[in-house]
């Protein structure tokens, strides 16, 4: 008992759980903000990890072709929006089934990623390593012990991730937009009575959900690591899924799930480093299902309510 | 005949077969764009999964699970159910039979063959009642918690084959089940055998069609499916049915993950899960959920599956594959797409 209150005294008292913690969470705070915007609107969008992992390939291709990172972020937003164009035009505009063009998405941009992985690089497995996007270096501040530590050296995309939370919110909650995205959401036939464009106003949202979810999947390929691996999103799109739910479809709420999700990664992380546990390997696992749980709790009404918009996933017929 | 005509021309067939050639159309220009020839490229599909001897004992063996979770899948679509977790059903039925199969070393195999085959289903069927009973009575949809439950049993079966349920050395697997709760091979060529459970799939066509067509219970959760408040008015308990129809769906995956621990590995190996489930789900939605539609998409998927290696050393990745797979959901999903070509040359051929 006493090696695990040192072990976890240890964990919470290095800067490196905090920093792991930012950086764990930033693809699912992008990715759970991308749901927000297509559920609010009314489309589900079960295609977040589809989208990711477009995303973190576009970003790769794009550095790989280019040499500039930059640019493979451009490419790999570009990829996730089609991505999200194609789920926007099948539930929209032919009211499929959401959660079955959802499902293809996942299929196609496992497909299209593995395939032209083999092509453009030779091999199947992982890309080459290509230059991702540089750190954002504080210079003296990372002098300060700890929070230095922390805040030092960070990604951009840590950066962009909070500023998207404030800026979705802002847009949703306080702007014509939102409340026309809300209403449609909420009850289509009575905001289109009173004139919106329901379809136009879904295909905002959809499309900003593929923005945004391919935002936080080129974080994975090109924000630190600069290489792509066979589905290296590995649930994270699910994850984010997840998290929108439990945030109760809100971009903070969002935002604060996928900061408790991705301190329990990065807990369990540093909890099997620590030596004065010595735990066996496989103890990862246990904690690994934490957040899966947390989930299977929230949505079961057992702690807490969540409540979608009312319309989320029923397809907009026009008379 | 005329049954049979108009069986044939059944505007869900249509989709279907429509949805599958248009998929193929589109794979064979990306095969063109990449300049590789596409009819040489299926030609090797086809020489990989009927080739020779061994590449249909291979095909006919990943049919036979690919039938069992379509069934599952289809059988939660009948009821207005989508059962994305097949995945996570399969492991833990998988789990629960090689477990079972270990402590069966004395017993005859009449004993020890129906024990394991149950331990299977019930651990399926528990595992999917989890996410029926979140449905039925706490307003929790179902694909969500499939999803998280899938996960959750991927941790597990990771957590148990790397520890207290481990096998020593190589690909993390499970102790070996006993002789006794083994199925019996066929045949066997080289290291390719043909397993007895592919008489398990085909009869599990049969007892889901049974069950739809036949049963009490199929009546009421196609009721449920088609129009839950309408099924309630009649006096059919939508939460009973939502359970059971979660219950037996999970029961068809279990069993999935059963076969490859009885007929395949002898315990459980690896990532045994697979891509089961999204092929589940790809085969139920080409079977129009009907269980013979099913059992033909099965093989379809199965034997674009086993010629994929083929097709890879003939140039064009087999993740060509999961393309494929990808454009026919989605051409499936959006089926008023196809309506709407269709609806065209009606038009032009009435402007005619």
């Amino acid at each position: 008992m006493n090696e695990w209150i040192q072990a976890i005294f240890n964990v919470f008292t290095n800067p490196t759980f905090y920093k792991s913690t930012l950086t764990q969470s930033t693809p699912l705070i992008l990715a759970a903000l991308g749901g927000v915007f297509s559920e609010t609107t009314g489309v589900t969008n079960i295609a977040l990890e589809g989208i990711m992992l477009m995303g973190a390939f576009g970003g790769v291709m794009g550095s790989y072709f280019t040499g500039n990172p930059w640019y493979g972020l451009v490419l790999g937003t570009f990829f996730g929006v089609a991505m999200a164009a194609l789920h926007a035009w099948a539930s929209i505009k032919y009211g499929a089934d959401q959660i079955i063009s959802g499902t293809a998405l996942i299929l196609l941009a496992q497909g299209i990623t593995g395939f032209a992985l083999v092509e453009l690089f030779g091999q199947p497995g992982s890309t080459d390593l290509v230059r991702s996007i540089p750190l954002v270096d504080l210079g003296a501040f990372k002098q300060i012990p700890f929070v230095g530590d922390i805040f030092g050296n960070l990604s951009p995309f840590v950066y962009i991730a909070f500023a998207s939370v404030a800026f979705g919110w802002i847009l949703i909650y306080k702007t014509k937009l939102g409340l026309r995205m809300r209403s449609v959401g909420n009850n289509p036939e009575a905001a289109d009575t009173l004139g919106v464009n329901v379809y136009n106003v879904r295909y905002f949202g959809v499309i900003m959900s593929g923005f945004f979810a391919a935002l936080g999947g080129a974080y994975l390929s090109i924000g630190e690591l600069g290489q792509f691996t066979t589905n290296m999103t590995n649930g994270r799109g699910f994850i984010a899924l997840a998290a929108m739910i439990i945030g109760n479809w809100n971009p903070v709420g969002a935002m604060s799930a996928s900061l408790l999700f991705g301190s329990a990664t990065a807990f369990n992380n540093q909890l099997q480093s620590q030596s004065v546990l010595n735990l066996s390997t496989n103890t990862q696992y246990i904690f690994g299902m934490i957040p899966y749980i947390i989930t299977l709790i929230v949505v079961g009404g057992l702690i807490g309510k969540s409540r979608s918009p009312s319309a989320d996933g029923v397809p907009y017929i026009k008379e | 005949m005329g049954n049979w005509k108009k069986y044939i021309l059944n505007e869900k067939i249509i989709i279907s077969l429509l949805s599958i050639l248009i998929s193929l159309l589109v794979a064979a220009i990306v095969m063109l764009m990449i300049g590789k020839n596409p009819l040489v490229a299926y030609a090797a599909l086809f020489y990989g999964a009927f080739g020779t001897k061994e590449a249909i004992i291979d095909n006919l063996m990943k049919t036979s699970p690919l039938i069992l979770t379509g069934l599952a899948v289809g059988f939660g679509f009948r009821a207005g159910l989508f059962n994305i977790g097949a995945n996570g059903q399969v492991i833990i039925g998988a789990l629960l039979a090689a477990y079972v199969g270990t402590m069966v070393a004395s017993y005859p195999f009449y004993l020890s063959i129906p024990l394991v085959m149950v331990a299977g289903m019930v651990g399926g069927a528990l595992w999917a009642a989890i996410a029926g009973w979140l449905k039925a009575y706490r307003g929790a949809h179902e694909v969500i918690t499939t999803i998280m439950l899938n996960y959750v049993a991927i941790f597990i079966a990771n957590y148990v084959v790397n520890g207290p349920f481990q096998a020593p050395g190589g690909v993390p697997k499970s102790p070996a089940i006993a002789y006794s709760a083994q199925f019996p091979n066929i045949m066997s060529i080289g290291a390719t055998s043909l397993s007895t459970i592919i008489f398990v799939s085909l009869a599990a066509i049969v007892v889901v069609y049974g069950i739809i067509q036949k049963t009490t219970i199929g009546y009421e959760v196609k009721a449920v499916g088609f129009n839950p408040y309408a099924a309630e008015y009649g006096g059919i308990s939508i939460g009973k049915n939502v359970m059971l129809a979660m219950a037996i769906s999970g029961a068809l995956a279990g069993l999935a993950g059963t076969t490859q621990v009885v007929g395949v590995y002898g315990r459980y190996f690896g990532a045994l899960g697979g891509t089961m489930g999204f092929d589940g789900i790809t085969i139920a939605l080409i079977g129009q959920n009907d269980p013979i539609g099913i059992g033909l998409a099965a093989f379809l998927i199965s034997s674009i599956r086993t010629g994929s290696n083929q097709m890879q050393i003939a140039g064009v990745p087999k993740d060509m594959v999961t393309i494929i797979q990808g454009i026919i959901i989605f051409l499936v999903a959006t089926n008023r797409i196809i309506k709407t070509l269709k609806l065209r040359k009606r038009k032009e051929a009435v402007e005619l």
